[in-house]
This record gives structure tokens, sequence and C-alpha cells, in this order.
């Protein structure tokens, strides 16, 4: 199961921010994204999980391979950790959610709301939902916002798990994991030129210019 | 889907989910309207099908941008989009379950709310009727609008706008069912054409929905 990324140029908003961006992601390997603010590292992320449309370029990923994470951990305060894991283990067919509840330390928290938990809590929550959903490659944006240390030590650990079960990993951060065997892709020379955006309006555009 | 259902289920009757939030509306503008027109009974019991299926229209309308904003600012629409189940069963789930929560009560409860209004004994069964036909569609147009207007601050008044208007066919032939029936006229032909206008909606507008969910998640 691989990703493959060619020649993929992204826009955010109609203005192209990231172009001729090319990489490959091979089964049992993780891929870490940097790039200042604003370069179009979550613009990637939501182009290559299908959000949005590239611009040009192609994606090569099995829809039915890929798990997004996003900024927000898309949690339902009313509901307790539990009820919210056992969703997405359920929407995602896979049932079962002990093994996710153990890897991100969650057993005390079980009959908790999720509206009570704390940020970091809340985002534990939101990993743990990557492991019920069985799902190969892993497409994450800034996991480790407000985890601490010890937390994001149980995120390397499973990120571990997961690459030696043969699933991959493709992560924007800021912050220095200590994934060592991971490979680091800086995304800034990709930046977009702004004489392009001339050429990305279409004709369709162009005929209301 | 089934999981969905569930969790939208729990959502919509735990704390701050709304349950019941149209079924009071509709309470208020019953009890109102007599108020408002006096007490008439000759009056009442003619406008009291209209009265009725207006309650019913704007009661719907009261939960409508929910449906789909909750799941938007906390971002597991995201998730969803990206989950296996396709958008055209996430909308339909979603209309399912804001009819379940908002019309069905509606339906239950308009033989009581016809006792205030002095509805006419004959026109109780076409009433509820009428409106058990009807909702089924207010909920998927309604879904269908606050598809288009997801991600929009206070999209709430700008997504009445967009649906009252589609809302006229329904009301016409529903009002027109119920107050033939009222006034002891035939009203097959009225609820042939409402039952034919909920079945079309819900058949199309999933896959509008959802078409414009993924155009407005980009």
């Amino acid at each position: 199961m691989e990703l493959s990324v060619t020649d993929l140029s992204i826009a955010r908003g109609g203005i192209p921010v990231l172009q001729g961006v090319n990489f490959t992601l091979a089964s049992g390997a993780a891929l870490i994204l940097r790039g200042p603010n604003g370069i179009g590292k979550t613009t990637l992320l939501r182009t290559i999980a299908g959000l949005q449309p590239p611009l040009r370029g192609g994606i090569n990923l099995e829809r039915e391979a890929m798990a997004y994470a996003a900024h927000s951990d898309g949690l339902k305060s009313t509901l307790t950790v539990t009820e919210n894991l056992t969703f997405w283990a359920q929407v995602f067919g896979t049932g079962t959610i002990d093994a996710a509840m153990v890897a991100f330390d969650l057993l005390a928290l079980a009959d908790r709301p999720a509206g009570a938990l704390s940020a970091g809590q809340k985002r534990r929550l939101g990993l743990a939902r990557l492991l019920v959903t069985g799902r190969p490659i892993w497409v994450l944006d800034e996991p480790t916002v407000s985890l601490d240390v010890d937390a994001v030590a149980l995120f390397v650990a499973a990120i571990r798990a997961h690459m030696q079960g043969g699933g991959s990993a493709l992560i924007a951060t800021h912050i220095d994991l200590g994934l060592t065997e991971a490979k680091v892709l800086d995304v800034g020379p990709f930046r977009a030129r702004v004489t392009n955006y001339d050429n990305a309006q279409d004709d369709f555009d162009e005929a209301f210019l | 889907m089934i999981a969905l259902f569930i969790r939208d289920m729990r959502l919509a009757v735990r704390a701050g989910g709304g349950f019941g939030l149209g079924l009071a509306f509709f309470l208020i503008v019953t009890v109102l309207v007599p108020f408002g027109v006096g007490p008439d009974n000759a009056l009442l019991a003619r406008i009291a099908p209209g009265i009725l299926w207006i309650g019913a229209l704007l009661a719907c309308l009261l939960s409508l941008d929910r449906i789909f904003a909750l799941d938007y600012e906390d971002g597991s629409l995201d998730l969803l989009a990206t989950a296996p189940l396709p958008l055209e069963a996430i909308v339909s789930i979603k209309a399912l379950v804001h009819w379940i929560t908002t019309g069905l009560p509606l339906v239950l409860a308009t033989p009581l709310f016809g006792l205030l209004l002095n509805l006419p004994v004959e026109g109780y069964g076409a009433m509820v009727l009428s409106l058990l036909l009807g909702t089924p569609a207010l909920s998927v147009v309604g879904t269908f609008g606050a598809a288009l207007t997801v991600g929009i601050k206070r999209g709430g008044l700008l997504l009445s706008l967009l649906v009252l208007p589609l809302y006229v066919p329904t009301l016409i032939f529903g009002a027109e069912m119920a107050r033939r029936a009222a006034e002891g006229l035939e009203s097959g032909a009225a609820m042939l054409m409402l039952a034919g206008i909920t079945c079309g909606t819900i058949a199309l507008l999933p896959f509008a929905s959802a078409a414009v969910l993924r155009v407005n998640l980009r």
C-alpha cells in the first residue's frame, strides 16, 4: 500500500500555494512535512485526503486505505469517550476500541463526556480514532498540538507500532518527534511562484474578467 | 449508517440537542393565533389547517441550521467525508434524524393542537395524514438548504430565505388536503400531489445535498 504524489500543484482559496510537489511514501515508512506557517501543509494534506481537488498533478492513493486526522478532533462533547470512539469504530467497520483505549491511556477516562476533557486528553482521543479506523495510511495534520511529553511518547509509540504492522504515516508537524527513522520533507522549495496565479484561472473564470 | 443514526439521535436527546424545541414552538404558535384573531370559533375552524401547516413549517425551520453546523464546527464533518460512508448516505441519515426529532413529534401532537384551533372533527385524520406525508419533504429540503449554507457564519437567516420558497409546493398541497377534508370535500388529488412531492425530494435531493456539501468542504 503506497502513497505517491507527482507534480502536484495545490491552491488555497483560489490562490496557488505549492507547486511541483513530488514524494513517495512506501508502506512501513513515515514522512514528516515541514515548512513555515501558511506554506500550505494543511492544504496539501486536505488535498491528499480528497477533501479538495488539486490544481494539477496526480495523487496515487487508494482512498479506502487512508485515514485523515485534521486540526480539530471531531469529538462530540455530550458523548462519552467510549461512545465517541465506538462511533468511529462502527463507521469504519472495525468494531473494537480496546487496543486504542490502551494505546493512548484513555481507560481511566472511558465514561467521561468528551466536553469535560482537557485539550491534551481530547487530542489523545482524537488520535486514538486513527487506531480504530484500521487503515494503513495515516495522514496527520499537527497531531501533537497540546500534547505533553508523555503523550507525545505514546503517540510516537503508536506510530512505530503502526509502521511495524506495515502501515505508513504522513505527518505535518513543527516539533521534533524523535521519530528518527522517518524521512523529512521541507515543502518550502515548492512554494508556488506568484506569476502562476494567472495560469490558474481557467476559461470559465476568464469569461467574467 | 446505523452508527451515525444512533449517534445523531443520542446527540439530539442529550443536553443542548434541541429535541422538543420545534414542538414547543409549534405549541406556542397555535396558542398565540386564537389570541390574535379573537375567539371566533367559526373563523378558527376555517383557518385551522393553514395555521397548523404554517406552524409546522416554521417549527421545522427552527432546527435546520443545526443539521450540519455543529459537525462542521468540531471538524467531524471533514472526518465523516473521508470515512467509508458515502456523503449521500450521510445527508440522508441527517435528514431522517431531523424528521424523527422534529417532524414526527409535530405529526403526533397535531390532534391536540387541532383542538386548540377548533379544527372540525372530520378534518383530524386528513390533517395528521397530510403532515405525515409532507413533513419528510420539509426535512429533506431543509437538509439541502443546510448543506448549502454550512460554513457560513450566522447562516441561519440565509438558510430560511433559501428554504422557505422551496417549501411552497408542500405547503400548498398539504394545507389544501387538510382544508378540503375539514370542509368535507374530496381530498385525494391533493394527497397524491403531496405524496409525489415528498417522494421526489427524497429520491433526488440527497444527491444535490451531497454535491454542495463537497463543494462547501473545500
